[in-house]
């Protein structure tokens, strides 16, 4: 029996091994191999997924910087950027939860770092399987417990993100996380710098033997059985050192000692230097000798794809060479220079033994291969679109339902995880978690920014396109609910493996509906993140894109808060309440099912509804705003009630409907708010000049929920539900790492 | 030298967090705030220190033990030793147990896990300005609440039994946490410590250790303001020092 050839083994197909031959004249070396199949894998090079990444809307005068850099970049006006990435770690936190988590946080913060902003809040949309299962309840806790200890060592607040529940995340959780960050505009780092002789000074952590092949072996393939055993492929996170690193870096950008700036991650030192020197038109000398290492003896492809956590790349003009040291040593860190620019294109890299790999810098930066897969839509799906929950007859108690849906992990407080997030550091959260979107505010200004990052699995399950749609709906919507303008968009596209054809359906479906979403409400994609493969033996997860939507307001004083903090305030329900309970809450919790249609999108009337609540909060007129979304007007309402202490009489909007449709029908496009008394005549005249159907539905106050026609119950009980239902699913479980 | 403004150090050590917000409170309050790197031997005429909240050399070991050791420690403990006032707040109290500048130790939250929330503090022992007796003197009188926010995984407040005597006996117990009404029980007790805890001052009443986060309440925009009477009572402190 012959052995498998090495590219085979380390996930390069026969045609693109064919393909690096004919590109390099001859045979790769193994270490050019290992170059290769790192970049070349689908983590890095995004060969199944880019011809259709390119149909998205990426331009618009807001934005600053698009999708290519290391993250994008948005004209905050005065002066002032907002940095910002989305990215997903799940591979790793399917094997280790708490090391994958954490070392998602730092390669999200060392993106935008890269681009020489400071970090100032992250966001982490999770999606697990059912907390009745133990191995779930450790991935649960052991990713929010990785996600605290790291965020909150480095000093970065954790300020949203959402968490939801679904048995196709079962073994294979979809963990991602977002980062944002503040810079001027004439201090942001460029995406392509440098000339010949430019230095590069690897700074931070030693290179160790963590994470050898960890885009290849882990996030780019299926995890089957053993994936245990691919635990020495999971980085090991030091958050101390990527403090020290954020501050040195942000130090010597501030001072003008460098001239670019690249994080490492996924492929480690080979993507690094390989992109900066294509971005710079360039090639480059790498000395793998100079490069420090955590342990012997080790193998120069280790050392070139080794993914050890907590190191970046300046770019350094020779005269700054010991002012970079100076800053680097000041802060603790090690700094070696280990390459320079040279004319040409090639990436030379030697060590004591003479020449290691000599290819063009390019041919792994920008030349891997682009594959169209083939497409199919599933045959399951046409079965399910005849199901629709709507249709069938409901005779059961509301309040059950209610509760039932209060109760459900998808809706139910996320209190338990939050609390473990520092949301507070770095003193400028004015809305933390547990709102619509995050509001931060930016320093010396009445400026901030609101972030919201949101996805629909269900929606997604039964129309991809739609559903991705929704996604950026509900982004916009919740950034528009607090008052802020939706500016633009970074996503995580999570999806099973590609090269099976309903997998790249509803891949390429997602990004039709994403697209056309972006481009309606003006909100330009500015990069993000595919993440194929999320499938085991068992299952494989639903389509999980998620939409990480940065906003911004002019005045933080007048945000909007999702809570009745008062009585006696008049409660509207903007936007129509058709009869919809495709893939929804209520239909999963109560009925059982996962069916139907997802909801009709008007975009156009969602653009107007974005519209009028900014218009009302920059008026002042509303005491409160809230999405209505999961679960419906009878969820958006008790939400609105537990948050503030203030209980609700309403009566439902369409008073012909029957009631479960009328309180749980999850239609698009609607939010509730309450006006400031005295203001109610003002905005009724906002909302009928923007064109937003608008109903009067009720009256804050008392200590129930009482829904008229539907249930009565005391408030007290909704608050107990609500926050008490992830504490129970995992009590006893041992929290931390 | 002073201009009116209490210089009041804050301390960065590798790996503080909120040492930027401490800067920024001490402003708003109405002080000059001075940035100090932990391996300065001076605290620059500062006539108040502040030791910062984070996680001084990642907590490695256990939390404030390397950091006791930096070069700046040895003025921070001439300048209590001279009755100069200072404050610890969370990572910055850690630091002065194990400096010895306070009693006590805080060991991981009862509940094992980080905890991020607003609470409330009732005052114990009054907040006031040096050498003032009356009314007027008083910043915050036994019995205030103040609101103000815990973000720490190990803030469980423990002393020997003798020890823990010795401070309740000596007045020395600054806060605990409490409900919303002022009601000190278990049940409000956010991470085990004993008699619930939330601050201790040092004999003298010149040095203050407290977990929860006074720079992080004193803007009204951000929510409750009950760090405006630690920084004010600190500034009052620095003020007295200041000379004449």
């Amino acid at each position: 029996m012959t052995r498998e050839p090495l590219h085979r083994a380390l996930g390069l197909t026969d045609d693109e091994h064919g393909a690096i031959v004919e590109r390099l004249g001859r045979e790769p070396n193994r270490s050019e191999l290992a170059m290769y199949s790192v970049m070349w894998s689908e983590h890095c090079s995004y060969k199944s997924s880019k011809v259709h990444l390119r149909t998205l809307p990426t331009a618009g005068p807001q934005v600053l910087v698009g999708p290519g850099a290391d993250a994008g970049v948005v004209d905050l006006g005065g002066g002032q950027a907002c940095v910002f990435k989305m990215e997903s770690h799940s591979h790793p936190s399917a094997v280790e939860p708490y090391q994958g988590a954490a070392t998602g946080v730092g390669g999200i913060v060392r993106d935008v770092l890269s681009m020489g902003a400071r970090p100032v809040a992250l966001l982490d949309p999770l999606r697990f399987g059912p907390l009745d299962d133990a191995r779930n309840r450790y991935l649960f806790s052991g990713v929010v417990a990785g996600i605290g200890g790291y965020g909150n060592c480095i000093g970065v607040p954790t300020v949203g993100g959402e968490v939801k529940f679904d048995a196709s995340h079962a073994s294979n959780p979809t963990i991602d996380v977002m980062c944002v960050g503040f810079a001027a505009v004439d201090a942001l780092v460029p995406a392509r710098a440098g000339k010949a002789g430019s230095v590069l000074v690897l700074i931070g952590a030693g290179t160790g033997r963590d994470g050898i092949g960890g885009v290849s072996v882990l996030a780019s393939a299926t995890l089957d059985e053993d994936a245990h055993e691919s635990r020495p492929s999971v980085q090991i996170g030091d958050p101390f050192t990527e403090k020290l690193l954020i501050e040195a870096c942000l130090e010597l950008n501030r001072r003008g000692l460098i001239e670019g700036l690249k994080d490492l991650g996924g492929a480690g030192l080979t993507c690094a230097v390989s992109e900066a020197a294509a971005g710079a038109g360039l090639g480059a000398d790498l000395d793998l000798d100079a490069v420090p290492r955590r342990e012997e003896g080790m193998e120069p492809f280790e050392v070139l794809t080794s993914e050890s956590q907590e190191r970046m790349l300046a770019i350094v003009r020779p005269s700054h060479l010991n002012g970079v040291l100076d800053v680097c040593r000041k802060w603790g860190l090690s700094a070696s220079p280990v390459a320079r620019f040279v004319e040409g294109e090639a990436l030379r890299v030697t060590g004591a033994d003479g020449v290691i790999a000599d290819v063009p810098a390019r041919s792994l930066a920008d030349e891997g291969p682009e594959y169209r897969r083939p497409a199919r839509p599933p045959a399951w799906l046409e079965d399910l679109h005849g199901d629709d929950p709507a249709a069938a007859a409901f005779d059961g108690s509301m309040e059950d339902a209610f509760f039932a849906v209060l109760g459900s992990p998808n809706v139910a407080g996320k209190r338990w995880v939050f609390e473990q997030y520092d949301s507070l550091v770095q003193g400028a959260t004015v809305a933390g978690p547990g709102g619509d979107a995050a509001v931060i505010r930016l320093e010396g200004s009445l400026k901030a920014i609101a972030v919201s990052a949101d996805g629909n699995g269900r929606w997604c399950h039964l129309d991809p396109a739609l559903g991705a749609a929704h996604a950026v709906a509900e982004a916009a919507r919740n950034v528009a609910t607090v008052g802020a303008r939706p500016l633009a968009v970074t996503n995580c596209l999570n999806f099973g493996n590609p090269e099976r054809p309903e997998v790249m359906w509803a891949f390429e479906e997602t990004v039709r509906g994403m697209a056309e979403a972006c481009r309606a409400l003006g909100t330009p994609v500015t990069g993000g993140n595919v993440s194929f493969y999320n499938e085991s033996a068992a299952s494989a997860i639903r389509p999980t894109p998620i939409v990480g939507m940065v906003g911004m307001a002019e005045d933080y004083r007048l945000l909007v808060r999702a809570a009745f903090a008062d009585a006696g305030l008049a409660i509207y329900v903007l936007g129509r309440t058709l009869p919809e309970l495709g893939g929804s809450e209520f239909a999963e919790a109560v009925l059982g099912r996962v069916s139907g249609r997802p909801p009709v999108l008007d975009l156009a009337a969602e653009a107007r509804l974005h519209e009028l609540l900014q218009r009302a909060a920059n008026e002042d007129v509303l005491a409160m705003a809230h999405d209505c979304s999961d679960g419906g007007l009878a969820i958006a309402l008790a939400e609105a009630a537990i948050a503030g202490g203030v209980g609700v009489t309403a009566s439902a909007p369409d008073g012909s409907m029957p009631p479960h449709l009328a309180w749980f029908s999850e239609s698009a496009s609607r939010a509730v708010v309450a006006a400031r008394s005295g203001r109610e005549g003002a905005f009724e005249v906002l909302a009928v000049t923007s064109g937003v159907p608008f109903t009067r539905i009720g009256t804050t106050g008392g200590s129930r929920l009482t829904f008229d026609g539907a249930f009565d119950v005391p408030l007290a009980d909704a608050i107990a539900v609500f926050e008490g239902t992830i504490p129970r699913l995992m009590s006893g479980e041992r929290v931390g790492a | 030298m002073s201009q009116g403004k209490a210089r009041v150090a804050v301390v960065t050590f590798p790996g503080s967090l909120d040492d930027r917000d401490a800067l920024r409170a001490v402003a708003t309050m109405g002080g000059q705030p001075i940035p100090v790197w932990h391996a300065e031997s001076d605290l620059d005429d500062a006539e108040a220190v502040i030791l910062p909240g984070g996680f001084s050399y990642g907590d490695y070991l256990r939390t404030g033990a390397i950091a006791r050791f930096a070069r700046v420690m040895d003025a921070v403990g001439a300048f209590a030793e001279a009755g100069g006032p200072v404050l610890g707040i969370c990572n910055g109290f850690q630091i002065l147990c194990e400096a010895g500048l306070l009693p006590g130790a805080l060991i991981r939250n009862r509940g094992l896990a980080f905890v991020c929330r607003w609470v409330t503090l009732r005052v114990e022992r009054p907040l006031g300005r040096p050498g003032g007796e009356d009314r007027a003197a008083i910043i915050a009188a036994e019995g205030d609440l103040l609101g103000v926010p815990i973000k720490h995984g190990e803030g469980q407040f423990v002393a020997a039994a003798d020890r823990l005597e010795e401070i309740e006996a000596g007045g020395r117990v600054a806060f605990r946490y409490c409900s919303a009404s002022g009601e000190v029980d278990e049940r409000f007790n956010p991470n085990g410590s004993a008699h619930n805890i939330a601050g201790v001052f040092n004999e003298r009443g010149n040095v203050l250790g407290m977990m929860p986060h006074p720079e992080h309440a004193v803007d009204p925009d951000l929510g409750p303001t009950g760090g405006q009477a630690v920084l004010q009572w600190l500034l009052a402190a620095a003020r007295a020092r200041v000379p004449a």
